[in-house]
């Protein structure tokens, strides 16, 4: 048993953190692979509805965004209002959006681009109705509404 | 010449870690990795044409409506939402049995009409619990005929299986034209 004593007490030597620097660029570089950059700056509140049925959207370059919900600054007033890209938009806007964001995919991606509304839980229909009409005249007709999983309990 | 060239000192690399953790965690805070879910929906498209849902007979249309006030009415009989699921369901197995509903499960149709004025919440509940009713059905019918539930089915191996299970339960689900009775 002395014989596992016999260095006890002495100072460690200090531990190699050469590869360090290799571990946490690997770790860097599986970050900038695997995620996106948070590119939108959300201007309207959407608190998304729940449901049990959903299903994972396809790519991300093979969406369209479409946000609706009362405004988060309220300076803009509490009614809802419909956000692409960066900036408030109103529902005449939907048609010019699509077909210029179309217009910069290939051409074969175009039938399966679907358009992802997220929508404020306390949303009326009626305004989800006239961007659906609008899709439906660019003939934009794959829609998702963006819902997040419920936990059944 | 050559010796003194040996004589640099190695690089102190300590602090790479660092810089490197400085950008681990810029990436970390900037991206998102969440994976969007949602309902998918294929709306139809635009035509000219008037729609011709006179010829189809009223037994075989189960008509869900939700007004205004976020209320539910089926084939004119108020429900609530946790008994939709079920009552869409027996609309689609019935095959012909209960006089009121579908003949058999191909002619079936479900008809959901909204107000302007519902919440977009409560459409979701709605249009969720009839994704769930015919998801169900077929999950049944796959789970009977093949041993397996309709979302096992691998979409290259079992491509005419789905067929099957598809063309036995036709995801027929129309919408209204958009009416407003109700204020927003």
């Amino acid at each position: 048993m002395a014989k596992f004593k016999k260095d006890g007490g002495r100072a460690t030597p200090a531990i190699n953190t050469s590869a360090l620097p290799d571990i946490v660029f690997m770790l860097l570089f599986f970050f900038m692979v695997a995620t996106k950059m948070r590119d939108k700056e959300m201007k309207v509140k959407t608190q998304l509805p729940t449901a049990t049925e959903v299903e994972k959207l396809e790519k991300k370059s093979r969406l369209h965004y479409i946000f609706v919900g009362p405004p988060l600054n309220p300076e803009f007033g509490t009614s809802p209002r419909v956000q692409l890209d960066d900036a408030f938009a109103t529902v005449d806007d939907i048609q010019q959006y699509i077909t210029l964001k179309n217009g910069e995919k290939d051409e074969k991606e175009v039938p399966f681009m679907t358009t992802s509304l997220k929508a404020d839980k306390t949303v009326k229909m009626g305004i989800i109705t006239d961007i659906k009409q609008e899709l439906r005249q660019v003939n934009a007709l794959k829609l998702s509404y963006t819902a997040s999983k419920e936990v059944k309990d | 010449m050559g010796s003194r060239r040996r004589d640099i000192p190695e690089i102190n690399a300590g602090s790479m870690a660092d810089i490197a953790f400085l950008l681990l965690v810029f990436f970390l805070v900037t991206t998102t990795m969440d994976i969007p879910t949602g309902l998918q929906v294929a709306l139809p498209p635009i035509s000219e044409e008037p729609p011709e849902d006179s010829k189809q007979k009223k037994r075989e249309v189960l008509e869900v409506l939700v007004n205004a006030a976020d209320q539910l009415l089926v084939e004119g009989s108020p429900l609530t939402i946790d008994r939709l699921q079920q009552k869409t369901i027996d609309h689609l197995t019935n095959e012909g049995k209960d006089p009121t509903l579908s003949t058999t499960s191909t002619a079936a149709i479900v008809s959901l009409k909204n107000d302007r004025g519902t919440s977009y919440d409560m459409y979701v509940q709605v249009y969720n619990e009839l994704t769930a009713a015919y998801n169900r059905v077929r999950d049944d019918y796959a789970m009977q005929e093949y041993g397996k539930s309709y979302k096992d089915l691998d979409p290259q191996r079992d491509k005419d299986k789905i067929k099957e299970v598809k063309k036995k339960y036709p995801r027929k689900l129309s919408e209204a034209e958009p009416v407003s009775i109700g204020s927003e």
